[in-house]
């Protein structure tokens, strides 16, 4: 049913802010500029910049409408695959506004900083705890900036050694990143085949090592969801070749507190604070990709660093003060990400060793949940258990006419945030699902009925509705092809949203 | 039939002298979806086969497209700049991706025909 106002309930159909000018209104009132002389240069505007006019309360009412069309962790599930979309403990954000940490400046005097400085200290001792790992360098920024310097790691420890090497190998079940971040840094990429149990094919990972491979590239748990259970034996096929063992944490949600990675054979590794230690995205945060590495790599960790110092903590900022260390140089350039520093510290001090264990062990019991229970609707393309993720592939909808994109587009009518789709590549019309501990029973059950119920409409021919899918959403199907062959990326006065439609 | 050869990765060519003229299968624009970016390498650039050579991005993902033959690219398509979806409207044709000079004619030998490359697709599950 259309309405009058294209508005459906309380649902309000919202123009852009630049549609709703209304010239001079103003939410301040400002004194007229004085008569003073022009300093700049002739380069004083002649026309003006363009900015709406609106009162506060319209501006207020925009942007709080545009906030409930967002769909968040704090909203609802949110299935992701391969992004552990868990919940934020409010805890954490409670802690991460103490003017202590909020409030402090990276160029602050160290005597004015300790608690911060500390704080750091204590959360890469958890971190090497956790890990079981000599050293980790705190500064990366995210995941893929953190893969970036694990390499840049064991670039440098290959040169230090007159090998630089050119081939980093990197398995089909990897994280898309990894061979983004060897080929930018400089390496020739080749790919390892699975098995058909969806793991790193050992006599083909053995086969490719060389004198020429600088590092082997692994996510565990992989991107199907499964532990790599010849961990130990590639560990011992990568070194034997003189090359580094890469292992990208990302999924390190499906372990912590069970597995230490440092007693599987592995030189270094990333760990994703804003996925493992809550704060995913959009939950409040930046990202953070601390890298964990080996005694082999940690002399030539980046700078800085904090030490124990004669008054204190201190931060090592130059190579020149580094001592023994050959720091690569530096990734940031500042210390890291402090807010989730303080995030990620308060979540482990809140749920301590059982905790933490806990978490995982339920992320990866929730996970073996949707497995067990949609197996028989959907199509498994490896036998189970799994880990912390589920992989489906698409042939449970062979001959329904219906895609795995369309059946994710569905998703959102229900009410759901879709799994990921087509990802990872080696199986057909991926559907990757992850739903973490934070879900209750009663949450998955709901999931878990819904899928069934569309598997059933799927498969009774009803194919058109979902190529319709989502009608519910307040735009409908969007035109994807069209949003990225066509793009319009910025408003402007002289067209009207019909026309950017045609 | 026609006169092309198909690679076990999906791409086709067809031979005239000694320039190929490669590009992606139907099957393959079709297990894509709507293509809607091309990166094509540089003329003159060496490729070595079943090294990569370009990358095709759909609406679903990003996929590399391997040279089915070593040599040097001598030209290639500047029209799927401007329009990608030729890549899906005319596969075998207009969306055709770059054009190669052979080192080695040998290296076509393990190429497959029509026929074989559609017994290669079913035994794929395609």
């Amino acid at each position: 049913m259309e309405t009058y106002t294209g508005n459906r309930g309380l649902r309000i159909e919202e123009p852009l802010i630049f549609e709703q000018d209304s010239p001079g209104r103003t939410g301040v009132d400002l004194s007229d500029v004085p008569d003073v002389e022009d300093r700049l240069g002739g380069l004083s505007r002649t026309e003006p910049i363009g900015l709406p006019g609106l009162s506060e309360p319209q501006v207020m009412r925009h942007y709080t409408r545009l906030s409930q069309k967002n769909y968040a962790i704090d909203a609802g599930f949110y299935p992701l695959g391969s992004c552990t979309m868990k919940h934020n403990p409010r805890l954490n954000e409670k802690m991460a506004r103490l003017p202590g940490f909020a409030d402090v400046h990276p160029l602050q005097p160290e005597s004015t900083v300790q608690g911060a400085l500390e704080l750091i200290d204590t959360l890469a001792h958890w971190i090497k705890t956790l890990t079981g790992m000599p050293a980790v360098a705190m500064s990366p920024a995210a995941g893929a900036h953190g893969e970036l310097c694990g390499l840049m790691t064991a670039r440098s420890a290959l040169e230090a050694r007159g090998d630089a090497r050119k081939r980093v190998l990197v398995p089909d079940s990897a994280h898309g990143t990894n061979p983004a971040t060897a080929a930018i840094c400089g390496y020739d990429v080749q790919a390892i085949p699975l098995n058909d149990r969806g793991r790193v094919d050992l006599a083909a990972l053995q086969d490719a090592l060389d004198e020429d491979v600088a590092a082997f590239m692994l996510t565990n748990p992989n991107t199907c969801g499964l532990f790599e259970n010849e961990i130990l034996e590639q560990a011992k096929a990568v070194h034997d070749a003189g090359a580094f063992f890469y292992c990208d944490g990302a999924n390190f949600n499906a372990i912590v507190g069970r597995v230490r990675p440092g007693d599987l054979g592995i030189d270094c590794m990333h760990l994703n604070l804003h996925k493992t230690f809550s704060t995913p995205h959009g939950g409040g945060g930046p990202g953070s990709g601390p890298v964990v590495l080996s005694e082999a790599l940690a002399p030539y960790a980046p700078i800085p660093w904090v030490v124990h110092g004669d008054n204190g903590f201190a931060l090592i900022e130059h190579a020149a003060d580094s001592g023994e260390s050959e720091p690569y140089g530096r990734m940031k350039s500042f210390h890291g990400q402090m807010g989730m520093f303080v995030r990620t510290l308060a979540y482990m001090m809140s749920h301590g060793a059982d905790g933490l264990r806990q978490a995982s062990s339920d992320a990866v019991l929730n996970a073996n949940y949707l497995l067990a229970r949609l197996s028989d609707t959907l199509s498994l393309p490896y036998e189970g258990p799994c880990m912390h993720e589920v992989l489906f592939d698409d042939s449970f909808l062979k001959d329904t006419g219906v895609t795995t994109l369309n059946f994710a587009k569905a998703m959102i009518d229900e009410g759901f945030h879709p799994m990921t789709m087509y990802f990872p590549l080696v199986v057909h019309g991926a559907l990757l699902m992850e739903p973490t501990e934070t879900e209750s029973r009663e949450g998955l059950d709901q999931f878990i009925y819904t899928i069934r119920h569309l598997a059933e409409r799927a498969r009774s021919g009803e194919a058109d509705a979902f190529q319709e899918a989502p009608v519910h959403a307040p735009r409908r199907r969007l035109d994807e092809t069209g949003a990225a062959r066509q793009p319009i990326l910025r408003w402007r006065p002289d067209i009207t949203l019909g026309e950017a439609a045609e | 039939m026609n006169d092309l050869k198909y690679s076990r990765e999906h791409e086709w060519i067809r031979l005239e002298d000694d320039v190929v003229t490669v590009g992606i299968s139907d099957f393959a624009q079709e297990q894509l979806g709507d293509v809607v970016f091309v990166e094509l390498p540089e003329p003159g650039q060496a490729v070595q086969q079943n090294g990569d050579a370009a990358v095709v991005e759909s609406v679903k993902a990003a996929s590399e497209v391997y040279a089915p033959v070593s040599g040097e690219v001598v030209e290639v398509n500047g029209a799927l700049g401007d329009d990608p979806e030729l890549v899906n409207r005319e596969p075998t044709g207009g969306g055709w991706f770059m054009k190669i000079r052979v080192n080695d004619a040998s290296e076509l030998d393990g190429l497959m025909d029509e026929a074989a490359y559609s017994d290669f697709v079913a035994s794929q599950g395609g």
